[in-house]
């Protein structure tokens, strides 16, 4: 029962039967195309996907096939809709992070510096632990790529661009090279341009109720969610802190039972076998909270951000529209370059309608993708948790009863200081207490 | 079991007070309770909320086990509630309305197998075999701390609270105030009549100038409140632990100590004053003449012990370092859980989707109660497992201390043999000097030395002797308070996994509930 989880890692890969195994969004899966990622591949220090398509539409030249990706190539993809003005006006599903081992790896690395330094029964469990560890990040990063493949694939427009296509068939490498510093650096400045452009833009009331509602709401949700997920993750940190101390205990409690064959030493060993399982279990919940609750956080801090990005881009254009149309008064009257300024505003006038056409049914879908996802993984969450706690509960239970048998010498009754060392003390728990 | 759990008619005025706890607390069961009924069997794991057994029912059961320790059990009964913050704790020290003075056979039967009344009476008659005269019964309390005095030479008063029958002791129950330096004082006066003789005496709490530099000064915080605490609760572990041993109970300086109303000061602890020093200094020269006495062990038990001792300390050491990460963990797991939950009902706050918003909340809420119930458990880890695990640790240094002189009684009775030898050697030599007067004084000597190598030799057999007793007596209650503090503690884990599903059991439908 313990393998079950560990073995599946990230409830992106288990539950779901074929079809997108996207579960932060809830996606329909249509038969006219069908994306996933079928295997993966962890080298040095690259991770290469193998996506798998199967569809029916006549652009590809097989039903299905496979073709072998790395991370920048996603992110090439990710970046050319986003440059690209005719999808200006939709939520632009946010690009998968990069896959980071470092952090596992390097624990791995002291580790084995760290060998001689302990039994060989405690090196092998820690060696277990970060294989892992290191297993479950890669599963997270493969159900990361795979959700950003599954939402283009579902949006009806995107699903047609013709990088996608050649993303998903194109066989050979697509030559897609990181970024190099300059770029890095161009980047980084337009960042900056585009966010103070973007509380100028934010700053101008729209009309519109719905969008000025919306850009609102987008804007104190972001930051909450940034909040929560940073929040929560500390949070799961800390469990697992918890779960690895009562592994250490574990350890050294089998040491003091294997000391010799005494009632006391066979009690030791009871319980440590009870913190064996105990702290798998803990690391479990840490694990799920981690996926249902972390993750599902993460996931819509950055989708939240897509969506500011889509009311930016309206709001920019919205922005470039007034100005034309101030820019057209202005020939008009002074009766010059009127026909350019009129295609100007012409152009400005249709950009903006055509963004907020669309973005306002993306924004509905939007909502109701989020709340359809906090949904699923709340309730998988709470279920979790439940049946994780119950299952502690049995075995601490158990173990409990256990001991009582195994206590030849009744002198629990009549052992003054067990009783008294604790009775008192919990009075003390009442003064102790700080409220919050 | 859940028939048998319930609580018996007792029907007094603490009676109430559990059953406020039956429906939260569910199914806790205590120590004693499960002994009596070795047979788990019956009760149903999974579904342990659903039969609210009364958390201090039984533990109302096992006060009326024993006529020896009721009224120890008579603290018990107040113990638990780790988390059900509106029990008002009954202080240890009033008489707790709990205890009704039930014959326990009538409690007993309907509950138990005829064997497990057969372990019971057993074990009343193990008891008894090992204290002569007297049974053991013996309750102490320590409580109320209070501040006295202001500024640097301010301290902290505790009450101590005697509770017996036996008859040693002058009234059936003692009050009186004693500060930490008199239990300091306490120590070292055993320490030095009865170490140096075999006899493990049970070290007294560390002293702490961080923790009473902040009492001192005043600073009403956390911390402090914490420190008082844990030092209260380590006095009374100290207390009874130095109460049990029968020897020591009826050292006059421990009956004094329990009894008479004023107690000279005890300036001799002070860290810094002249016997400090001077201990300081027999400490470093004992480190030393340790290292230099080679002793030959004629007796494997001593062997085999030190080395057994030798390993638990380690191990000990070791196990408590990791308990005290955890309980630091787990005070950190609740502080950022609590942090989470504010988060959460910030992020439920801004959700424009109603029912979204309204789960968030929940889980917020959620959150914030399983924070206050990682807290209860650290405070658990702590008291119970990590306080357990320090106390032992330093018992054990005592216990190789007692080794240890051993050790120095054993090379005393050797140099006094070597000395003798060496004297009788001049004495031959003179007898062939003719001098009358020098040969004279040399018999004497040899005379005398003859006299201290055989009370050398018996110095050492007996101090053997005691400590085997010692041993034997300490082992005994080691098991005892490991088996039954760790029992409580796995009971505690028992508890917090409870709540856990009854918590998120209470939140299920509301996130099933966003449509």
């Amino acid at each position: 029962m313990m393998q079950e989880g560990l073995d599946d890692g990230p409830d992106f890969l288990s539950e779901e039967d074929r079809g997108p195994r996207a579960v932060n969004v809830d996606l329909q899966t249509d038969a006219t195309l069908q994306v996933d990622i079928s295997d993966a591949l962890s080298e040095r220090d690259k991770v290469k996907f193998t996506v798998h398509t199967k569809s029916t539409l006549p652009n590809f030249k097989q039903n299905e096939f496979s073709v072998v990706r790395q991370h920048e190539e996603f992110i090439w993809l990710h970046d050319s809709f986003v440059e690209n003005e005719e999808y200006a006006g939709y939520i632009i599903p946010p690009a998968p992070p990069r896959p980071d081992f470092d952090a596992s790896r390097e624990k791995l690395q002291k580790l084995g510096e760290g060998e001689g330094s302990m039994t060989k029964e405690e090196f092998t469990k820690m060696k277990q632990e970060l294989e892992a560890e290191y297993l479950a990040i890669f599963k997270k990063t493969v159900a990361m790529h795979e959700v950003f493949l599954c939402r283009v694939a579902a949006h009806p427009v995107l699903r047609k661009d013709m990088n996608f296509h050649v993303f998903l068939e194109y066989n050979q490498d697509l030559s897609v090279r990181g970024k190099n510093k300059r770029e890095k650096m161009e980047d980084f400045f337009k960042n900056v341009v585009k966010s103070a452009d973007g509380v100028l833009v934010a700053g101008v009331k729209d009309v519109d109720d719905f969008f000025e509602h919306e850009k609102t709401f987008l804007l104190e949700y972001h930051n909450r969610v940034k909040d929560a997920s940073s929040k929560s993750d500390r949070m799961i940190r800390s469990h697992k802190s918890a779960a690895d101390d009562i592994n250490r205990i574990a350890s050294t409690l089998y040491t003091l039972g294997t000391q010799d064959s005494t009632d006391v030493c066979k009690f030791f060993l009871k319980v440590s076998e009870l913190f064996e399982k105990t702290r798998k279990i803990e690391a479990r919940v840490a694990a799920d909270e981690d996926l249902k609750l972390a993750d599902l956080l993460k996931y819509y801090l950055r989708e939240s951000q897509a969506a500011k990005d889509l009311l930016y881009r309206r709001g920019r254009a919205l922005v470039d529209y007034e100005n034309a149309n101030k820019a057209l008064d202005k020939a008009r009257a002074k009766n010059k370059d009127v026909l350019q300024a009129e295609t100007s505003q012409q152009v400005c006038c249709q950009k903006f309608e055509k963004i907020s056409e669309s973005a306002k049914q993306e924004l509905i879908d939007f909502k109701t993708r989020r709340v359809a996802a906090f949904r699923k993984n709340l309730v998988e969450l709470a279920e979790l948790e439940l049946k994780h706690a119950k299952v502690i509960f049995y075995y601490t239970w158990l173990s409990i009863s256990d001991s009582i048998k195994s206590v030849s010498q009744p002198a629990v009754i009549g052992s003054p200081i067990g009783w008294s060392t604790i009775g008192p003390v919990s009075s003390g728990f009442g003064r102790c207490r700080p409220s919050f | 079991m859940a028939a048998e759990m319930e609580p018996p008619p007792l029907g007094d005025a603490g009676q109430t007070d559990f059953r406020e706890i039956e429906d939260g607390e569910g199914f806790f069961v205590s120590t004693v309770t499960i002994l009596e009924s070795p047979e788990p069997s019956s009760p149903d794991p999974p579904s342990m909320p659903a039969e609210g057994i009364s958390t201090n029912g039984p533990k109302q059961e096992d006060i009326s086990l024993d006529d020896d320790p009721e009224d120890l059990f008579a603290e018990a009964t107040e113990e638990v509630s780790l988390d059900s913050p509106e029990r008002e704790p009954i202080l240890s020290d009033g008489p707790s309305p709990a205890i009704t003075p039930v014959t326990p056979t009538a409690m007993l039967t309907p509950r138990m197998g005829l064997g497990t009344a057969e372990m019971f009476e057993r074990s009343l008659d193990e008891l008894e075999e090992d204290e002569s005269g007297d049974t053991f019964d013996m309750h102490i309390a320590v409580s109320d701390p209070e501040k006295v005095g202001d500024g640097m030479n301010a301290y902290m008063g505790y009450k101590v609270t005697t509770k017996t029958s036996m008859t040693i002791f002058s009234k059936n129950e003692t009050t009186v105030r004693r500060r930490f330096s008199d239990f300091l004082g306490l120590h070292s006066k055993l320490a030095s009549r009865y170490l140096h003789i075999g006899y493990i005496v049970p070290p007294a709490p560390e002293k702490s100038i961080v923790g009473m530099t902040k009492v001192k000064v005043g600073k009403e915080d956390l911390s402090s409140a914490e420190f008082v605490e844990k030092r209260r609760s380590a006095l009374e572990r100290y207390l009874m632990r130095t109460v049990k041993h029968p020897i020591l109970l009826k050292d006059p300086d421990v009956m004094m100590f329990l009894e008479s109303s004023e107690l000279p000061r005890a300036v001799s602890t002070q860290a810094l004053s002249g016997a400090g020093i001077l201990r300081m200094v027999n400490k470093a020269a004992d480190a030393v003449n340790k290292m230099t006495i080679k002793m030959n062990e004629s007796d494997a038990w001593f062997e085999e012990k030190h080395q057994q001792f030798e390993n638990l300390d380690l191990q000990l050491r070791k196990l408590h370092a990791s308990v005290e990460c955890l309980v630091c963990h787990r005070k950190e797991l609740s502080v950022n859980t609590a942090s989470f939950a504010k988060s959460a009902a910030m992020l439920g706050n801004s959700e424009d989707h109603t029912a979204l918003s309204r789960a968030l909340s929940q889980l917020a809420e959620v959150e914030e109660k399983i924070d206050q119930l990682h807290q209860d458990q650290a405070y658990a880890d702590f008291y119970l497992f990590s306080e357990l695990l320090g106390d032992y640790v330093r018992l054990i240094t005592a216990v190789k201390g007692v080794f240890d002189h051993r050790m120095k009684t054993w090379s005393k009775w050797q140099d006094t043999q070597l000395l003798l030898q060496k004297k009788r050697e001049a004495e031959s030599k003179l007898q062939f000097a003719n001098k009358p007067d020098k040969l004279q004084q040399a018999q004497d000597e040899i005379k005398e030395l003859e006299g201290k190598v055989q009370q050398g030799e018996k110095d050492f057999e007996l101090i053997s002797k005691t400590i085997r007793k010692e041993v034997s007596r300490f082992e005994k209650e080691r098991v005892k308070d490991f088996k039954v503090v760790i029992i409580k503690y796995l009971e505690s884990l028992v508890q917090t996994q409870q709540q856990l599903i009854k918590y998120w059991e209470a939140f299920l439908p509301e996130a099933k509930a966003i449509a």
